[in-house]
């Protein structure tokens, strides 16, 4: 899948950095135990185009929302024109020449393109009426300016908009008022290849009138294309900032990666030739065509960006989204679909990837927690059996070393480490055959880490059949005997644990093209 | 990152905090919320019994027990629904259309008490079953719902009576026991009372229905993924409202003597809700129980026999009631912490 970006010559000679632009000065960012940012420094000179990218979790959507003011760095600040500026809010943002344009537009679907572009500020008549020839007159002398008049109606509602009209509509919002920064956060993720090209002539134009542009994606040709300096993030560090006319795609992928979590990961690989989950040619509203073995013991990792469609898999699999087409065994059985109850009474049990909306109810004890899906074991007619549930309760919060006072504590009371061990401990008590982790690491801190992946250890000692779904390569890549690797819906690929790198797993996720080819066990 | 295996301080306390008996055991378990209703019930008993020598007699205190008994039922299945995130404002309807059907069903079947109660708790199960199948599968929102269910089930109580009290029930020995008999000195009615909510109560904390109950109104998506049917929830609850306010419309027909459409029956909604939210019920669901809420219909029923005794306008005691209720969510809400922005949660 490799593709021959490395040697691509840049024809563009560097532009003069001009006067002015922005940056950030020695920026941290925590939140609770997780630390977002440490210490990063990094300018976005006007008149170029900084490319920011890193894996999931690096830091950079923090870092884009430092800049939107919607959070205040915990050191460091914000430095536009070269002097720091406090941020408050993303008023302040707005006003000192900030614009972030959202991945996800936010368009008022029942008023006109002329309204959701002048929100806020719309012109005013008399007695607050609306001026509505004035507001026709400014919006189609933006649109001109722009050049976007052949390609969006300022009459149309926001709910017939495209994707790209939306996002249209979000850079004319940026562009009014005088603009010294504008950061685009994956603006090509819902894009038309043409479409694409129209917003890159306007991103390049936006250059040569002296903006600093902020430029995030995970797409490598697209960087190339547009970038003029790529800044790699990786784990809240800047890892490097790399001149694009000099650097090559393989360079990028190792700035990205490269951390060593692997004797925290080391176990023994204790896999079975025991078939338990066999998912063939699987295919929901989100993902298409899913082949998927797992053994006893065996742990299989699934790869990819978010919005691959890794976790709604995880949650057809678990009963939760209808199921297009396809059949899952389990132990021989078929699995029923659009169930959860009878999925989990079949012996498959999902941990989610956001566990305080999906998973815990956080208004009650550990105890409660725990027992949710074993009530029916431990109850005698329709009364639940107290003491057998605090003593099951106390047994997981013990071999999990959840660290609380008493079983009876709330479990919003506890970090997020001890609350993820809350949710394996009830699947624990469940005892499943089959168990999927969606992101089972997902913002605590490097402690509690290591005791997770000592459960899934024992887990996988113990014949438990395990997908583990991370955005974290290097735990990905430790933990697995095999990895798959998702994008747009499909498994692109699978790799050995002998020979999946993480440059193989990044190549396989990014691949803009999908290769039809995956392995011959395809039924 | 080093690695070294980060061994924790076993503070996992294998014996669990348990709290020992004693006094101050006893006001743990009674609970914060609760404390501040026998407070306040405390206070209100003390000013009407200063103000009026008669608020604390024995006959007193059992007119407002009885009073006090339509509106408690109705109060404690609304508890249940709103600890599973829902809310049902139909209920004083439901109790008027139920009355009427009992005392015609009784007057129908040849002075058949039984076929009266039966056809009565019938008609409350269906409409039970219809809300939770409105609300759950035409995805219309609970308060939508019944509001629209408050002013329908109204209008079918007032088409099937013409507008007028039908029947009369009171040559019957089974009704004249449910509205006037007495079992060990107390009204039949405040025993029918103490035991739905006994059971209820029971439900709710001991089984593994209660359990489930609190899970779907805590976090509806965790209890879908931890495989708990809630749809069958909802409607079962539903259900039981249902029920439930067939029994407070058939005892409605054993005090007044007939089956009455509205009168008695109207605003009992309002009460409802407002003892089970000052009853400690978050309205977003998942938290609450019968205690409070039975603590909160106690405090309501004395305030309004005290306005009554001290002849306050009944319309000021409407006015009351309304701001009561805001009260006691404004309060709530703060206690929760969450952020004044936008509409609420």
């Amino acid at each position: 899948m490799s593709r021959a970006h490395d040697e691509k010559p840049n024809p563009r000679p560097p532009a003069a950095p001009a006067p002015g632009g922005a940056g950030v000065q020695g920026v941290s960012k925590r939140f609770g135990a997780v630390q977002a940012l440490a210490g990063v420094t990094l300018d976005f000179p006007a008149g170029r185009i900084t490319a920011l990218m890193g894996e999931n979790g690096a830091g950079k959507s923090t870092l884009l929302k430092i800049l939107a003011g919607d959070h205040q760095p915990t050191e460091g600040s914000v430095v536009v024109d070269g002097r720091p500026v406090q941020l408050a809010s993303p008023t302040d943002a707005r006003r000192t020449g900030i614009r972030i344009i959202p991945q996800e537009p936010e368009i008022i679907p029942h008023v006109s393109v002329a309204e959701n572009v002048y929100a806020g500020s719309l012109p005013r008549a008399a007695g607050r009426r609306l001026d509505r020839a004035e507001l026709r007159r400014r919006i189609t002398a933006d649109l001109k300016r722009l050049g976007f008049d052949k390609v969006l109606d300022p009459d149309l509602l926001g709910s017939q908009l495209t994707p790209a009209q939306r996002q249209l509509v979000e850079i004319m919002r940026a562009l009014t008022g005088e603009a010294k920064v504008i950061a685009f956060d994956e603006p090509t993720s819902s894009l038309s290849e043409h479409e694409v090209d129209a917003l890159f002539a306007l991103i390049r134009r936006l250059r040569e009138d002296g903006v600093a542009v902020v430029y995030v994606s995970h797409r490598m040709q697209e960087i190339f294309q547009l970038a003029d300096r790529i800044a790699v993030l990786r784990d809240g560090a800047l890892a490097g900032v790399q001149d694009a006319a000099t650097t090559s795609e393989g360079e990028l992928v190792r700035l990205m990666v490269g951390r060593d979590l692997s004797a925290m990961l080391s176990r023994p690989h204790v896999a079975t030739d025991r078939l338990v989950l066999d998912v063939r040619g699987l295919t929901t509203d989100d993902v298409r065509d899913i082949d998927l073995q797992i053994h006893a013991g065996e742990v299989v990792g699934l790869a990819g960006l978010i919005g691959a469609g890794r976790s709604e898999l995880a949650l057809a699999l678990a009963g939760d989204l209808p199921v297009r087409a396809g059949t899952v065994t389990l132990d021989g059985g078929r699995l029923p679909s659009g169930n959860p109850g009878a999925v989990i009474r079949a012996g498959l049990g999902l941990a989610p990837e956001e566990r305080k909306a999906q998973a815990l109810f956080l208004h009650r004890s550990i105890r409660d927690n725990t027992s949710t899906v074993v009530l029916e074991r431990l109850r005698r007619f329709r009364f639940v059996r107290r003491s057998a549930e605090r003593e099951l309760a106390q047994e997981y919060a013990d071999r999990l070393q959840v660290r609380t006072p008493s079983i009876e504590q709330e479990v919003r009371k506890l970090s997020g480490g001890n609350q993820q061990k809350v949710v394996l401990a009830r699947w624990l008590a469940r005892k499943p055959k089959v168990l999927i982790l969606d992101e089972p690491t997902r913002g605590i801190d490097v402690g509690a880490k290591a005791e997770i992946y000592r459960i899934i250890a024992d887990l996988a000692a113990e014949g438990v059949a395990i997908l583990v779904i991370s955005s974290e390569l290097p735990e990905v890549l430790g933990l697995a005997d095999r990895i798959l690797v998702m994008q747009n819906g499909r498994i692109t690929g699978e790799l050995d644990r002998a020979d999946a790198t993480e440059e193989a797993v990044l190549n396989l996720a990014m691949a803009d093209d999908i290769a039809p080819a995956t392995p011959g066990a395809a039924a | 990152m080093s690695t070294t295996t980060n061994t924790p301080p076993a503070t996992t306390g294998s014996t669990e905090a348990r709290k020992g008996a004693g006094p101050a055991a006893l006001l743990f378990s009674v609970g914060g919320q609760n404390l501040s209703l026998i407070g306040a019930l405390v206070v209100v008993l003390a000013l009407f019994g200063a103000l009026n020598d008669n608020y604390l007699s024995i006959s007193n205190i059992q007119v407002i027990a009885e009073a006090a008994t339509i509106t408690g039922l109705l109060a404690v299945v609304q508890t249940v629904v709103i600890i599973c995130g829902g809310l049902d404002i139909s209920v004083g309807s439901q109790a008027g259309v139920a009355s009427v059907v009992s005392a015609m069903a009784f007057t129908g079947a040849g002075s058949n008490a039984l076929a009266g109660m039966a056809a009565a708790v019938g008609v409350g199960v269906v409409i039970g079953i219809l809300n939770g199948v409105v609300i759950v599968y035409g995805r219309v929102n609970p308060t939508i719902a019944t509001l629209a269910g408050l002013a329908a089930y109204k209008g079918l109580a007032q088409l099937i009576s013409n507008g007028r009290a039908q029947g009369y029930v009171l040559n019957n020995d089974v009704f004249v026991f449910l509205g006037r008999g007495k079992i060990a000195g107390l009204p039949v009615m405040v025993w029918i009372l103490i035991v739905t909510a006994l059971a209820v109560h029971l439900l709710l904390k001991y089984t593994d229905i209660g359990r489930n109950i609190y899970a779907i109104g805590g976090n509806d998506t965790a209890a879908r993924l931890a495989g708990i049917d809630i749809n069958k929830y909802l409607v079962a609850v539903y259900a039981l409202i249902g029920v439930v306010a067939a029994v407070a419309g058939i005892l409605l027909t054993a005090r007044t003597g007939s089956g009455q459409p509205t009168s008695g029956s109207e605003g009992l909604e309002l009460k409802a809700i407002t003892a089970a939210a000052l009853g400690g019920c978050a309205l977003k669901g998942g938290k609450g129980g019968i205690g409070g809420t039975l603590l909160a219909v106690a405090l309501l029923g004395c305030l309004e026999n005290g306005l009554t005794v001290e002849g306050i306008n009944s319309f000021w005691q409407n006015v009351a009631q309304g701001a009561l209720l805001v009260v006691a969510v404004v309060i709530q809400q703060r206690r929760s912490g969450e952020r004044a922005i936008g509409l609420p949660a």
